[in-house]
């Protein structure tokens, strides 16, 4: 959750041409994939560390029904075999079954679960984007007026109060004592209003922020006066000039964001009863389910390594200003 | 022939005045620090949090002195008061004092955020600064691994640490700073290596300076201003991660409490219309939060030389 730090890409600045930026993209996807191999890894140490036989806890069954449930599961095989056989179902797609309701796999949770979380997650990016950019736009236009002031509050509101809380208090206010909108659980459209409204506020604040101190910087450069000194329209110029360059840091964050809406989703999830991949996840922890704990990290951590790439690579795509070097931090 | 000069020697008048005087400096000279600090106390936003961090830090320390109760004691016939003359913030579901719990709280959500910022200090500057110092190999491969774990989601690899270790505060630490170090390092590391192409430490490398030297007369103060930042901004990221892996049950156990544990046990109230509980934590976390998050840009600002009037 760490949203000070810059991207890395922003760091180097030489021209080195487009041959490097391919160069630079291939590079990062190698790394991605390393990341990605040292939580699978990581995941299977702590599958291994955890203490206790998976199968112990049946009590009563026969030897014999034990060797084969080992058997079926490669739990007889050395452990440098299990990892391999690990890695290779993980590469097909196949985290296992769960350990407490064994005839559900965790490809079932995640299908079940990962549209809903999905349609969540993305309702609050673009409830957040949208109002984030708006109120950092408004913010830096009346600079130290009211409308700056109050979007300030509505940051400093998003930064500071946990969405667990704040959850919570839409509930108690909005759902219970103003009953404006539905409580919990997944049904309409309205039913989504104030999970989404949860969710989105802490990257909603971040945005808004950055977008506003962005905007101020760019206000200040000399192409803002030569477009003022050309007698353009000030909407022409705030919309063609100012916010077309003031957005760029906006993109950089989007990974680190995303990051942000998935873990604010179990929260969100779980509180508000919703049936997608957040809620299964708390859930999988309150009972220890390590299969599904284990196989839904690998699944989020997949995605969002993914994206991070994604946001990363395109960054250095759009922005004509940021050259590779052959460094590549 | 003489030439008739249109300057005579009366035009000119010595100058009487002390050269030594106008050299004088009427000013005192004003360091780093009490410019920043100056610019610091400008800031009104940042002054406010920076008291409230200090009144949240007292509180810590003599809040759970205040009254007769302990933070574990539980007494089953006062159980879920609203806030009154004898329990200030009411009682918990078992009976135990949320006065003194809150503060008790406060004790080891500041603690583990202050631990945790400290552990990332430590690492990230021993390992940016060996990194830029010895550059070449060393620096590429120290880099790339941090780059690696760098991408790994904070919160993901926070969790399934916790899922294997035992419950407790120091587990959450180590939980937290096992990738927590790396924007310490990356920051560290950029600085360093700016400094060193500097020109005053290469002039200083010049003139003879030994290493020693280099690092506590510029690298250390001029590094130390965004490091400081990063310290301050890691606290309130450090509370609110613990306070989420409360909610999940990974957090501290009873019957020691933080605010992420409180909010979590008062959640359960609520369902039951004791909202108090969950207010005082809530309260709490989030002034810290503000607290941290305006003193930490109040304290960017202030460090930031091309502010400077």
């Amino acid at each position: 959750m760490d949203l000070s730090s810059e991207p890395s890409s922003s760091e180097k600045k030489q021209t080195l041409g487009v041959i490097s930026m391919w160069k630079y993209t291939f590079k990062r996807f190698l790394w991605a994939i390393a990341t990605l191999w040292v939580i699978i890894t990581v995941t299977f140490i702590i599958m291994k560390a955890i203490p206790g036989d998976p199968f112990a806890k049946d009590g009563g069954l026969p030897e014999t029904v034990q060797k084969n449930l080992h058997r079926h599961y490669n739990l007889d095989k050395p452990e440098i075999v299990q990892y391999g056989l690990y890695l290779k179902s993980i590469l097909q797609f196949d985290f296992g079954p769960s350990m407490k309701h064994r005839s559900i796999t965790v490809n079932d949770y995640i299908k079940k679960g990962f549209p809903i979380s999905l349609h969540l997650g993305l309702q609050a990016l673009i409830f957040a984007i949208s109002f984030g950019l708006i109120l950092g736009v408004v913010a830096a236009l009346y600079r130290n007026k009211w409308p700056d002031y109050a979007s300030m509050v509505i940051a400093i509101i998003g930064v500071s109060v946990p969405s667990f809380v704040l959850a919570t208090f839409l509930i108690n206010y909005v759902a219970v004592q103003w009953n404006l909108l539905p409580v919990a659980t997944w049904q309409s459209w309205s039913h989504t209003i104030l999970p989404t409204i949860s969710l989105a506020m802490m990257p909603l604040a971040y945005i808004a922020r950055l977008m506003r101190s962005s905007m101020l910087e760019v206000m200040n450069q000399d192409y803002i006066l030569t477009a003022k000194a050309k007698g353009l329209k000030q909407s022409t110029i705030i919309i063609k000039h100012a916010i077309r360059n003031a957005i760029l840091p906006v993109v950089t964050v989007l990974g680190i964001l995303t990051t942000n809406l998935v873990t604010g989703s179990f929260i969100v999830e779980y509180i508000f009863g919703i049936p997608g991949m957040g809620e299964m996840f708390v859930t999988s922890i309150f009972n220890r389910d390590y299969s599904v704990i284990l196989g839904s990290t690998v699944f989020y951590s997949a995605i969002l390594i993914f994206l991070i790439f994604i946001v990363d690579v395109a960054y250095t795509w759009i922005d004509p200003r940021i050259k590779i070097t052959e460094e590549g931090s | 022939m003489e030439r008739e000069t249109a300057f005579k020697k009366e035009m000119f008048v010595r100058d009487e005045t002390n050269r030594q005087e106008a050299e004088k400096i009427s000013r005192p000279s004003v360091s780093y620090w009490s410019d920043a600090w100056g610019r610091l106390k400008e800031n009104r936003l940042a002054m406010t949090g920076l008291l409230i961090i200090v009144l949240l830090l007292i509180m810590a320390i003599i809040g759970p002195h205040l009254n007769e109760y302990s933070y574990y004691e539980q007494d089953f016939a006062k159980k879920n008061l609203p806030p009154n003359a004898e329990h200030w913030f009411g009682t918990d579901a078992a009976g135990r004092d949320l006065f003194t719990r809150a503060w008790h709280g406060a004790r080891i959500s500041l603690f583990i955020g202050f631990m945790a910022a400290l552990i990332d200090f430590v690492i990230g500057v021993l390992y940016g600064g060996i990194s830029a110092l010895r550059g070449g190999r060393t620096d590429h491969v120290m880099m790339r691994i941090a780059e690696i774990l760098y991408a790994i989601p904070y919160m993901l690899m926070v969790i399934l640490i916790m899922i294997a270790m035992k419950r407790g505060i120091w587990p959450i630490i180590v939980a937290m700073t096992i990738t927590g170090w790396i924007p310490m390092a990356r920051l560290v590391r950029g600085q360093v290596l700016q400094l060193k192409e500097s020109e005053f430490v290469q002039a200083a490398l010049a003139m003879g300076a030994k290493m020693g030297w280099i690092l506590r007369k510029h690298m250390i103060p001029n590094t130390f201003g965004p490091i400081l930042v990063n310290i301050t901004l890691t606290v309130p990221t450090a509370i609110f991660a613990e306070a989420t892996l409360s909610f999940l049950g990974l957090g501290v156990p009873a019957p020691q409490a933080s605010w992420g544990t409180l909010a979590s046990d008062a959640l359960g109230s609520i369902l039951v219309g004791n909202f108090y509980q969950l207010f005082v934590p809530a309260i709490l976390i989030s002034l810290t939060m503000f607290a941290f998050n305006v003193f930490g840009d109040g304290l960017r600002d202030a460090l930031d030389p091309r502010l400077r009037k």
